[in-house]
Parts: structure tokens; sequence; C-alpha cells
């Protein structure tokens, strides 16, 4: 699945756009030309910060052929939701390049909006959800990918670890609803938004959250 | 237009067609359902709680549980998930191996939902064939692993067993039988006007719908998707062969029905592949550490297991416990879809509709 | 109805002494339970579907007169085939009273028996038998056909037992 993907950003927006069904050729024209301005301004951008950002240590290793994907997402997130709607991004090695951004939570909402509805990331399938109890704080994962371009990324969400709730992500996928759940059933993390959110895996007079680390559970046996 | 009384109709969880211990609460308004909540739970065993106190080889036998009807899937994103993280490579007769159970494991799956399909529907014989023929990769299972359920035959970096001699004629004896007999399952079954009647136009949904709810395996393919992960984004050695995916126009339950038989053919036809590039020699085991210690951080893998797109998203911190395992469960993310299709339906096409989602409650609850 | 022995040939006496067993009535009862046994479906995780196969045309459980019923108020003998959840448990003690005395439990697989893979979970009841009184426990994970099936034997020799000479084999 990991072709050699063009290094530069503006090509593979380009590709994308193609890739999404035009309504007419003018408007294509103009989408296409706002494309190319828009990520040759995010390639310019992302180029000085990672140019700065490399300065200090020496890096032997090549740029991750995913990278331009990584950056065509921080740069539509930046510009369409907020500037600090990203806190942090990082191409995953281990797993295959997975494009992965960390979204600051307040503006989880409108990025998952963006990911899924913008023409040229079209994350319209949400693979998997699953939350992470780091000890420190918890952690929202969403795995998504675009059906039409096959390209995947990873969004995380953090939150605290008390009192921790994350906006829900069930009225832009409805995937997210039993995960979403699940995650608050073993969780304990509070989605609002969430249009029917108890217990789904656990008997509704439970008390706490199974999957949490300090979880004590109550028989000796275990 | 006469009215009825509201009627609270509790279905399971102990009910021979709800396939397991699932609850599904349903109101009615004569025979048709207004609303209905799917109510589960009731085999959540942990397994993710479990798996953090146990190292990699240990879970392998916490997957077989999961989906317990195809259990070689299971192993095998599990292992594939440890083995993307720590860049191993395995062997290609391992690989081989590994790619023929799957496969039989698909037919043996499919051949389940086939015969408890029909029993839900109100045909008894068709299981009795069905299990009849599944018993036949079954006993190959035992031979290869010494389990018939739950085989716990994959390893991080190859598989226990290497197969036994004899074995591989076994398998290509069975590709005849199995294609002769799923013509004798059509010519029983698929024809058939009455059970036409109670599938047809039943349960359908589009392919916008389907992508909203994450649907995967037959349950995205019969709106006409194309996104068979054995093709779209290809593992193990499926690049290799030829097969084809089928695809529904509908995506009502004879469609569903359909893509799965359709699939059984389609094994059969990368299980002759597989059998005639299988190589003569080789490992069964790749180079592995003693401990096996992916390095710190995560990985989300998925392959395409009889129900759908099952994942394996491992968090690793560099112990050889995971941090947090979750697996994405086809058969929990198809069934969201449920309480959405059964409004307006009828008693009797609830059943026809969750068989054809074909759910294992293991899989479910986890 | 007069019957006398003395009207008989030596040849018919013969005949009938091969073919009538003399027993208590309990004995009579216990051999025709023990020859229906009907369990109730109740699948609930791995072990189901080998249940489900030893039901099937392989093993073909319906030679030993054991027809799977899906009704608790129609069967005798209830095999717990699977994991017992907490949340499960008290659904799985209301099923087993609605079933009609004379009944049997039979514990299938480790699960059931004790817990099995599942004795760390937080969510799981470590055997049924502390919900249930259970009569056989069947080891495996799952067990093989071949074992259910020699459950099912010990049952019905339990069942015989217990009639012929009135002693518990198992306290309950």
């Amino acid at each position: 699945m990991s072709e050699e993907r063009k290094e530069e950003g503006k090509a593979l927006t380009d590709e994308e756009v193609e890739a999404a069904p035009p309504a007419d050729a003018e408007r294509e024209a103009k989408l296409k030309a706002a494309a190319e301005a828009r990520a040759a301004r995010a390639a310019a951008k992302e180029k000085a910060d990672a140019e700065a950002a490399e300065a200090e240590p020496p890096k032997p290793k090549p740029p991750s052929p995913k990278q331009p994907e990584l950056d065509a997402i921080i740069a539509l997130l930046k510009r369409e939701v907020a500037d600090e709607a990203v806190e942090d991004a990082y191409v995953n090695e281990l797993n295959g390049d997975m494009p992965t951004v960390i979204v600051n939570n307040t503006h989880w909402r409108a990025a998952a909006e963006l990911l899924k509805r913008h023409k040229q990331l079209q994350f319209d399938y949400l693979r998997n959800v699953s939350g992470v109890d780091y000890e420190t704080h918890m952690e929202v994962v969403y795995h998504m990918v675009s059906l039409s371009s096959k390209r995947e990324a990873a969004v995380k969400v953090k939150t605290e670890r008390e009192d921790s709730s994350v906006y829900s992500a069930t009225p832009v996928w409805a995937t997210a609803n039993w995960n979403e759940r699940e995650i608050y059933d073993l969780l304990g993390i509070d989605f609002p938004g969430h249009p029917d959110l108890r217990r789904i895996m656990m008997p509704d007079d439970w008390v706490g959250h199974p999957l949490r680390k300090d979880y004590e559970p109550l028989d000796s046996e275990v | 237009m006469i009215r009825t009384e509201e009627l609270l109709l509790n279905v399971g969880p102990q009910h021979p067609s709800t396939h397991g211990v699932f609850r599904i609460v349903v109101k009615l308004d004569g025979e048709v359902i207004t609303e209905a909540t799917p109510v589960m739970g009731y085999l959540h065993r942990g397994t993710e709680k479990i798996a953090e106190n146990l190292n990699f080889t240990q879970i392998i036998p916490y997957t077989d549980r999961m989906d317990y009807v195809s259990a070689m899937t299971n192993n095998y994103v599990l292992v594939h998930a440890v083995e993307t993280m720590m860049g191993l490579e395995v062997p290609l007769r391992a690989e081989f191996l590994r790619l023929i159970v799957m496969e039989l494991q698909r037919v043996a799956s499919h051949l389940v939902w086939w015969g408890t399909y029909l029993l839900d529907i109100g045909a008894m014989s068709p299981f009795l064939y069905a299990f009849r023929d599944r018993e036949i990769i079954i006993d190959l299972f035992n031979e290869l692993c010494g389990a018939r359920l739950t085989y716990n035959y994959m390893r991080v970096g190859g598989v226990k067993w290497d197969a036994p001699p004899g074995w591989m004629d076994k398998v290509r004896d069975f590709i005849p039988y199995m294609e002769n007999k799923l013509q004798e399952y059509d010519n029983l079954v698929s024809g058939n006007e009455i059970f036409l009647a109670r599938i047809k136009g039943i349960g359908q949904y589009d392919a916008a719908t389907a992508i909203d709810y994450g649907l995967s395996g037959a349950n995205l393919r019969c709106t006409g998707v194309d996104w068979d992960l054995r093709k779209a984004e290809p593992y193990s050695l499926y690049n290799q062969f030829e097969f084809d995916v089928p695809l529904g126009k509908k995506g009502d339950c004879y469609d569903r029905y359909r893509i799965r038989m359709e699939e059984i053919r389609q094994s059969l036809r990368i299980l002759k592949q597989a059998l005639q590039q299988f190589p003569e020699g080789g490992e069964t085991m790749g180079k592995v550490p003693r401990v096996i210690r992916p390095p710190a951080g995560e990985v989300y893998v998925r392959i395409e297991s009889p129900r759908g797109e099952i994942g394996c998203h491992i968090v690793s911190k560099g112990k050889a416990e995971p941090y947090r395992l979750k697996f994405r469960r086809p058969s929990f993310v198809n069934l969201q879809i449920l309480p959405k299709l059964l409004v307006g339906e009828t008693m009797t096409n609830l059943i026809t509709i969750l068989g054809g989602i074909d759910i294992v409650v293991g899989e479910v609850d986890c | 109805m007069e019957f006398s022995l003395e009207s008989i040939s030596i040849e018919e006496r013969k005949e009938l002494e091969r073919n009538v067993f003399m027993g208590t009535l309990e004995q009579l009862k216990a051999w025709a339970r023990s020859n229906s046994l009907w369990p109730l479906t109740f699948g609930l995780a791995c072990c189901a579907i080998e249940m489900m196969g030893t039901g099937a045309s392989h093993y073909d459980l319906d030679r030993f007169g054991v027809m799977f019923r899906t009704s608790p108020r129609q069967s005798d003998v209830m095999i717990v085939a699977g994991t017992v959840t907490k949340k499960m448990g008290p659904l799985l003690r209301r099923l087993y009273d609605q079933m009609p005395e004379p009944k049997w439990v039979i514990a299938m697989g480790s699960c059931a028996t004790a817990g099995g893979p599942y004795i760390k979970s937080y969510a799981v009841i470590k055997g049924v038998d502390q919900i249930v009184p259970v009569d056989v426990y069947i080891p495996g994970c799952p067990p093989n056909p071949a074992a259910l099936i020699y459950g099912i034997n010990k049952l019905q020799e339990k069942i015989r037992y217990e009639a012929k000479t009135g002693k518990r084999v198992t306290g309950r």
C-alpha cells in the first residue's frame, strides 16, 4: 500500500483534486488553482518549520514518503480550524509511516468535520476508536481512512485523567457511536454530544471503569 | 388504519437465533418494529485487560476465543501487529501456511454462517450439510495443530507447526470436493422461492450509509463498495494471487448471501494457487528474539476476516506486555447499523436481518 | 389381570425369562429419562460451536436421544457451553429455575467449570457451580465433541445409578 508518493505536497494535492468528482470544468480549474496556492503556502511554511526544527540534530534518515500527506493535513487544520488546533504531529514509522496528528481537545469537533468533509482529505471511513489510559492523561485515538484515495491517518485527542471528556465524533462518523460507549464504559471518558451515552459492556450498576490502570477488582480471586 | 397497543418484546439473551448471548429489546406496533435497542455485554470477558498482564505469545490463545468461528484470522492480526512493530521477517513457507489456513478458515466460517442463517430462517437440513463439510476443514486443522476450534497456531515470526506429511494433499483433495458441494448447496437453497422471498430486498441500505457506519466485509461490499483489504491494502501474500472481490448492487440480505457464497469459491481459488506455489522446503519460524519486546510506540494493523475488517491497536512501552491492546472487532462495528435497519420491519425480518449481518457474540463483546 | 405362570408351556416360560426385567419404578423412570435427555441450547461462547458440531451430522447427538430444545420449559438438562459473565449469571439462574424437575446441569469446558482462561477477568464468574448445581464437568477448551458425548454418557450413568441405589453421586 505504501506506493512511492510524490515528494512535493503540491503534486499530491493535484492528484487529490483530480480524484474528487468535478462539478464542472470551470469550478474544477478554480479549485485546482486554489489548492495549488494553498499547498504551495503550506509546503513553504512546513519547510521553514522543519528546517528550523532540524537545525540542531543531524538527521541521517530521509524524510518519510508520507511526510507530505501529514503536512497537508496539518496545514489544512491550522488554516481551517485554528492555529493551535494541532498540538503535535509526526509520522508513525512503526506503523508503515502512518501520519499521526494530535489535535487539541477544544478544536476536535471542528477538526473532525474538516477531516471527513474536506475535499482534499475525505477521511470518510472511521476504522477504529480506542481509548488509552496513560496514567498521566487519557487519550482517544481515531484511525481513519479515505476509501477513494486509500490514504490513512491517525488522530489523537488528549484529555485529563479526572473528569476526562472528549467531544463526541458520532455526529460526524456513525461508527464512533458504540466505540465511544465502550470507551466510556471501560475507561470513563465522557463524550459530550453523544446521542446515547450509557454503559455497553458492563451491567448498568457496575462501579468503576475496568480498563483504567488503577482499577481494583472487587472479587478476591482476581 | 388500525393501531394496536404498543408492545415491548425482549429477544434474548437466550434465544436460538441471536447466535449467542445477544439481546435486543424491540418496541412493536402490531408486528411492525418501531424501535429496537440492542443490549450486549453478556459475553464481555475483559480480554483487553487480561492482555495487559500477559506477554504477546500468551495473548495468542485469547485471540482464538474472541471470534471463535474464525480463530486463524484473529491469530494473524495479533502476530502481524507485533511483527509490524518489530520489523520481523516471516519465512516464505510460514507465510504460505498462514495464508492457506486463513483461507480454509474463511471457508469454514462462511459454512457456519450459511448453515446457521438458514436454520434461523427455518431450513434445518442446510445446517447438517454445512457442518458435514466444515468437519473436513476442522479435521485438517486438528491434524495441523491439535485443536478443533481454538488453534493457537501462529506465533510472532512464523507458525508453530509445519504441515504434517500428506497434509497438503488432503487440502488439495478438499478443493474439488468443496466446489462440488457448493454446487449442491446452490441447487438446494440458492434458487428456493421461499428463501428468496424471505431475503430479497430485506435489510437494504446504500453505500453512503454503509461507509458512515463503518461496515466492513460482505456488509460493505453488498452495496457495491469495492473494499476488500486483501485487495485494497494487501497484507501477507495476497497480492501474488488472482481472485475477484464479489460485489453486490442493492445492499440487501440477498446480496450479502450471494457475496458470501461467492467468497467461498474465491477462497478455494486462492487455495488452489497457494498450493501450486507452496515452497518445497524452508523454515517455519523466522529469527525472533527470545523475549518478544516490541519497541515503544503504537501500531494499528487490519486484515480482512470473514466478517470484515479486524484490526489490532497495540500501544507498547517497550516491555514484553502491551501497555494497551485494543481489537477493532468487525462484528461489533457491523452490528451498529441493526437498530436503524429494524425500524419499520416486521418481527420475522429481525432474525433475517440479524443473521445476514453475520455476528459472532464473542467478538461483539470481546 | 389374572396371570398364572402354570398355564404356559416351558418354552414360553423360558422365553419370558429372557425378556422380562424386574426393577423398581424409579429405575424405569431413570431408564426413560436417561435415554431422552433434552438439553437447552444454552450456547454462550466458543463451546457452543462445538456443541452445535456435536449435534450436527458428523457426531449426531440424536443417536443418544439427545435433542436440543430452545425453551427451558421443555428441557431437562442445561449444557452450559461457555464463559458465564457476571452480567449473564442472574439470567442463567433464572433459566435454570424455569426448567421443570428433574433437571441436570453439565458444565461444558473450563470456563463453565472454573473460569478457565478468564480466571483473572473482572467480568467472569469463576465456575457456573457458584450459581447452579452442576452434575457433570467436562474439561477442555473447548472440549472435543467426543468429550461432550462422554460427559452425556456419564450423566446417563449417574441418573441410572442414583435410581438404582438411592444414593446421591454428588451432594446438592
